[in-house]
């Protein structure tokens, strides 16, 4: 994106960013949307079992994960966190190989249902499903982090639903008592699956909780690229610093039914799902940026054809990679010898 | 060479390896100023700190998931679940966690802990202060199970599975803490994991065990020597991975095989070892395999008589014995 047209609006300004910054995070957008838009075509064409979706959470995650830093801090994603990998590192390659479940899958070699995303050499931790028991080994990462005097942070996500698990009291419990370097990215789409907020909490607000743990809780628009981007600054910035922890709730929507398994119209409303897709921060910030005059025709059209390109790229790369080899599926039990673990 | 009760040895091997290794930690309910309930961690608070001896909430969970992260953060935790019984809680981020990071990141991620805990009755610590849960673990690829029943292999199995690259449930009969004594080298020694060790030779039948049945499977065999009836004995030290060589040897050569337990019998640990032996070994069987192992109750009762009901003796190892020796 070297371009040298491209400078500082006052809108970047605003936000300490240049319009290269933006534009990088409009991408990153962009791209993790079409990505997976790409996972449910294979999906409905039967080329992938299974898709599980983070759109409608890009824009939040983006902005929040932004103010990591690749190579020394940690990411403890969960499986609507396509758009946080991406921002972390992981390519379009990355996700397509889990997507098509191929041998060289960076995340788990093909033995994890898609969406289930690590890479060690980007330091995001692999994913399983039971939810928010991630929570714990940010918790950890961050206390060996505290231990060693590393300066990383750990961000981890989860949803509104997984708040409500026993893991999520100890994890935030824990990380409040030592002050750890470790920021809880709550994305409350509104939904455990079927399951309303109205029937999952008592309170408007998830970010009310930290209270009880005795750091900050910072409720954030999802749909508002740049507000996302300041609350995960200043989380990640406070944990460097030795400052503590910090949960982000990020309202934000979700697009699509909870996976490919699932029929959404079932448990919502023609006018609750209208709502939601109002709430789309793809649009916004599209929007946002193209009046601060960072985004214009000719780039969104550039942008747009470079995704197109990485997503056609990785699909058909991907595709062509093999199948794991099932006499490979008795290894890695345990760290065989003469292999680095 | 020192002579040792059990628990010192857990205690000195625990200072070593924390001195040998700055990455070790060790963190659990009461393991600081306190040294733990047992004592197990008694004097690493004031050597190493609070940093490195980490007073936890009463969160089991936390204590496992907390220590997954930590090893993946370049440290080698030692997380204590005060009671066997309380593991429950931790028990998704043991299983669906701690065990399969390595086989779901295909092998890009490793999970070196190891979780220490006493187990076992026989101390009037009635159903959640007794239980024997090996077999919920045992079940499950991906984790090591350890169960020494001597101070020398406490303290060098306990070593091993530090250094290990891979999750270790390291549980310590709790009757044995103070019970028995045995000589220990200073040394940094170390015992490795998956090998059992044959305790007692015998010709006629074998008699396998762990922890605090593996003393007891030794008392039997003298019980029925002068009966004449000659029983080897084997401590299997690891559960999993299990040392099957050195059983298949021993039972190939005597015929028959007596399996000691003191979980409940119903789909306990004794009954997998059964079931292997049955099928590897079956041409050279001269009996049924006997399990002898606590009953199908729920779990270890307090007054004294229920207790003493519930738990495996000697003498009911003895009584397997000579049923099997008269085939």
């Amino acid at each position: 994106m070297a371009d040298a047209s491209i400078g500082t609006s006052e809108l970047a300004a605003e936000h300490g960013l240049h319009d290269e910054d933006l534009l990088r995070m409009y991408r990153l957008v962009v791209l993790a949307r079409a990505i997976d838009e790409r996972m449910w075509v294979l999906n409905r064409s039967g080329k992938a079992a299974f898709v599980i979706s983070g759109q409608g959470h890009e824009g939040a995650q983006v902005g929040i994960v932004s103010s990591l830093r690749p190579g020394l801090d940690w990411l403890v994603p969960y499986y609507r966190s396509i758009a946080a990998v991406l921002t972390f590192g992981m390519t379009p390659r990355d996700i397509l190989m889990a997507q098509f479940a191929r041998g060289d899958d960076p995340s788990s070699g093909g033995r994890q249902m898609p969406g289930h995303y690590g890479s060690v050499e980007h330091n995001v931790l692999t994913t399983s499903s039971p939810v928010a028991t991630q929570l714990l080994h940010a918790v950890g990462i961050a206390l060996a982090a505290k231990i060693r005097g590393t300066g990383q942070v750990a961000l981890t996500e989860l949803g509104e639903g997984s708040s409500n698990q026993g893991d999520f009291h100890e994890g935030l419990n824990f990380a409040g008592v030592h002050r750890l370097p470790v920021v809880f990215v709550v994305e409350n789409n509104g939904y455990a699956i079927s399951v309303p907020m109205s029937l999952q909490v008592a309170i408007p607000d998830i970010a009310t909780r930290a209270a009880a743990y005795g750091f900050p809780g910072v409720v954030v628009d999802g749909s508002d690229v740049l507000a996302c981007y300041r609350a995960g600054r200043e989380a990640i910035d406070r944990a460097r610093r030795g400052d503590g922890p910090t949960l982000i709730e990020a309202k934000v929507t979700r697009l699509t039914p909870h996976s490919s398994d699932d029929q959404q119209t079932k448990y919502r409303s023609p006018e609750d799902l209208t709502a939601g897709r109002e709430r789309d921060a793809l649009p916004w910030f599209r929007q946002q940026l193209r009046d601060a005059g960072v985004l214009h025709e000719e780039r969104e059209a550039a942008i747009a054809a470079e995704v197109k390109a990485a997503v056609d790229d990785a699909t058909d790369w991907a595709e062509e990679q093999p199948e794991p080899d099932p006499s490979a599926a008795l290894r890695h039990v345990f760290a065989e010898r003469g292999v680095a673990s | 060479m020192a002579v040792r009760t059990f628990i010192e040895a857990i205690r000195t091997a625990l200072a070593s390896e924390m001195r040998r290794d700055p990455a070790v930690i060790v963190l659990g309910e009461d393991v600081g100023v306190k040294g733990g309930v047992f004592l197990a961690t008694d004097g690493l608070f004031g050597e190493f700190g609070p940093e490195r001896v980490i007073d936890t909430p009463l969160t089991e969970s936390l204590i496992v998931g907390a220590s997954i992260g930590a090893a993946v953060n370049g440290l080698r935790p030692v997380p204590e679940i005060q009671f066997a019984d309380f593991i429950m809680p931790a028990f998704n981020q043991i299983v669906s966690e701690a065990a399969r990071m390595r086989y779901r990141s295909n092998g890009t991620f490793g999970c070196p802990i190891t979780i220490r805990s006493p187990f076992g009755g026989g101390v009037h610590g009635a159903l959640y202060h007794s239980q024997s849960l090996e077999a919920f673990f045992t079940h499950v690829p991906g984790l090591k199970v350890v169960i020494p029943s001597t101070p020398h292999d406490a303290a060098g199995l306990l070593r091993s599975s530090i250094r290990d690259p891979d999750p270790v449930l390291f549980f310590e009969h709790k009757k044995l803490y103070r019970s028995v004594r045995g000589e220990v080298p200073d040394s940094d020694f170390t015992v490795p994991l998956g090998k059992a060790q044959v305790t007692r030779s015998g010709t006629q039948i074998t008699v396998i065990g762990y922890g605090l049945m593996a003393h007891h499977a030794l008392d039997a065999a003298d019980l029925v020597e002068s009966e004449g009836i000659s029983a080897e004995v084997i401590d299997v030290r690891t559960l999993r991975p299990l040392d099957l060589d050195t059983l298949l040897s021993s039972v190939r050569r005597t015929g028959k095989c007596v399996v000691v337990y003191e979980d409940n019998k119903f789909g306990g640990y004794g009954a997998e070892i059964s079931a292997i032996l049955a099928e590897e070994a079956f041409d050279f069987l001269d009996g049924p395999i006997l399990r002898v192992a606590g009953p199908d109750v729920p779990a270890v009762p307090y007054a004294q008589t229920l207790e003493e009901w519930f738990m495996v003796h000697p003498d009911t190892i003895a009584d397997a014995i000579r049923r099997l020796a008269a085939y």
